[in-house]
């Protein structure tokens, strides 16, 4: 199973085995990384499952759609590599991926 | 009040679980009770209408969490439990079979029922309302291409059932006894688009239609209107509407007025009993406090918060500015704040491209946005909702400027 690298803003990470199929927010939630919120539960209705892909793994996770790119435009501290991890399919190929995660998704 | 040390949630949903996890994030040591009647642990409702309904997304993908979790974290999850009585002068809830659990902070989370349609004939088989995993999977095989579908109400339960039922093949008829569809809602114009989209993918409407009974012998076939008109099908499924389980809070004299009533604590008058999510009422802080009941994701993970905070006595959280989706087709339709009481809408986009916002006005004041694949109006309108800012309507019927650069610019 892919593994996946949550790490919290204060530096705390957690290394996550990720079902492919699910998505990268799902992942995390079920085993209660802390600052996803996800409020809506992956239905890109309330863009609070914000985290930054790390630039190594850009490539692998695509960019966002711009239903997305417009729901990021309003979350906090967007940076280039900011996408809604409910929006990111784990793939075999996202084994390893790293994503940090902001401050706050409020 | 005096140091808590045992919290009953009576209420499994996501209202129930969302406590009982924020109480354990928050570091809360003592003990956590989540008393559920389904027979699962916490899972999410808003894909039963939608993903799951059309077998996009499995019974465990619904779950919030792995139920091995709550074992984890010590939360004592009673699923396929009733609890019975609430004594509130012991601070006592008894189950049904007479098991009796203690509580310093007790949180009714208890949901709501469907309505049940209250015609001769609704008690056939193929006659299904959707509100559990139980409720889908009791009509999930029924539910195939050619399949004759009459779906009764045209709320958002109705609407998202017959989008998925075309998809999957089903011939579709949608009756409803407004003059429109999502009468109670949206205005008249998005219910509009709604209707115009609906139809334009094969599903008939019969409006100011009143359904008199449901015709069959063991099993529905068809659907007979008031005025005497009858319309074949394989299965009916009501979307009428929720009632607020309130019969625990009634049976222990908790004032209820459509929804247990509290305050922005989500406290009701027994300073040790919150009530939360859909069973519930409280003030709304960004319109003038107004009581309101509502049905949604986010009040029940609101509620969550508020209650978690208040029993870790800790700070309450920012109250966000109340939001809705519905997913219909490839359409993402979202919505912000409470637009009852509406004087004036302003628009942004065309209907016709499938891509606009509604925007909702009050004695000048924006009071909430209906959004259709538009997402940056939705959050934009959402942000100066909860902060307390409004622009002036022109502002937004301007469609050159870009919604993030309208809100940056608002002001008080």
């Amino acid at each position: 199973m892919p593994k996946i690298t949550y790490i919290e803003n204060n530096g705390k990470e957690h290394v996550i085995d990720a079902p492919v199929g699910q998505t990268v927010m799902e992942a995390a939630i079920k085993h209660g990384v802390p600052g996803i919120d996800a409020d809506c539960g992956g239905a890109c209705a309330c863009a609070t499952c914000h985290v930054y892909v790390d630039p190594a793994w850009t490539d692998k996770t695509g960019e966002a759609s711009s239903m997305e790119q417009s729901m990021l435009d309003f979350a906090n501290d967007v940076e280039d590599t900011s996408r809604l991890s409910c929006q990111i399919k784990v793939t075999d190929a996202l084994d390893g991926l790293v994503v940090r995660l902001p401050r706050s998704q409020h | 009040m005096s140091e808590i040390k045992r919290v009953i949630i009576i209420g499994a949903g996501q209202a129930g679980g969302e406590t009982a996890q924020r109480l354990r994030q928050g570091g809360f040591e003592g003990d956590v009770t989540l008393i559920g009647e389904e027979p699962l642990a916490p899972y999410q409702r808003p894909p039963l209408s939608k993903k799951y309904l059309a077998g996009e997304l499995d019974a465990e993908r619904l779950q919030l969490r792995p139920p091995e979790v709550y074992a984890e974290e010590q939360i004592a999850l009673l699923t396929g439990t009733r609890a019975v009585w609430i004594d509130r002068a012991n601070r006592r809830v008894r189950l049904e079979g007479g098991r009796e659990l203690s509580y310093d902070a007790l949180v009714l989370a208890t949901g709501a029922r469907p309505r049940m349609l209250k015609l001769a004939g609704a008690d056939l088989a193929g006659s299904h309302v959707v509100r559990t995993v139980a409720d889908i999977d009791g009509f999930k095989d029924k539910f195939q291409a050619g399949a004759k579908l009459v779906v009764i109400g045209a709320g958002y339960i109705g609407l998202e059932t017959a989008a998925v039922a075309r998809q999957r093949g089903l011939d579709v008829t949608v009756i409803e006894s407004a003059v429109r569809p999502l009468a109670r809602v949206t205005c008249p114009e998005v219910a509009g688009f709604w209707l115009d989209e609906h139809t334009s993918k094969g599903v008939r409407f019969m409006l100011s239609a009143q359904p008199a009974l449901i015709k069959g012998v063991e099993r529905v076939t068809g659907v007979r209107l008031a005025d005497g008109s009858e319309i074949a099908a394989d299965l009916v499924i009501a979307g009428i509407g929720v009632t607020p389980e309130t019969t625990l809070a009634q049976q222990c004299s908790l004032t209820v007025e459509d929804g247990i009533v509290t305050d922005r604590q989500c406290r009701t008058a027994d300073d040790a009993i919150y009530a939360i999510g859909d069973c519930a009422r409280r003030p709304m802080v960004h319109y003038d406090n107004r009581m309101a009941r509502l049905e949604s994701v986010h009040n029940a993970v609101e509620g969550a918060k508020i209650v978690a905070a208040a029993i870790l006595g800790r700070d309450p959280p920012t109250e966000e500015a109340p939001w809705f989706w519905s997913d219909q087709y490839d359409l993402k339709f979202q919505i912000a704040g409470l637009f009852q009481g509406y004087d004036r809408i302003v628009r942004r986009g065309d209907p016709a491209e499938r891509a606009f916002a509604a925007f909702y006005f009050k004695a000048g004041r924006l009071i909430a946005v209906d959004a259709v694949n538009r997402p940056a109006e939705y959050l934009g309108a959402k942000l100066l909702i909860q902060t307390g800012r409004s622009v002036a309507p022109a502002v937004l019927e301007d469609s050159s400027r870009p919604m993030k650069e309208i809100v940056a610019a608002a002001k008080d």
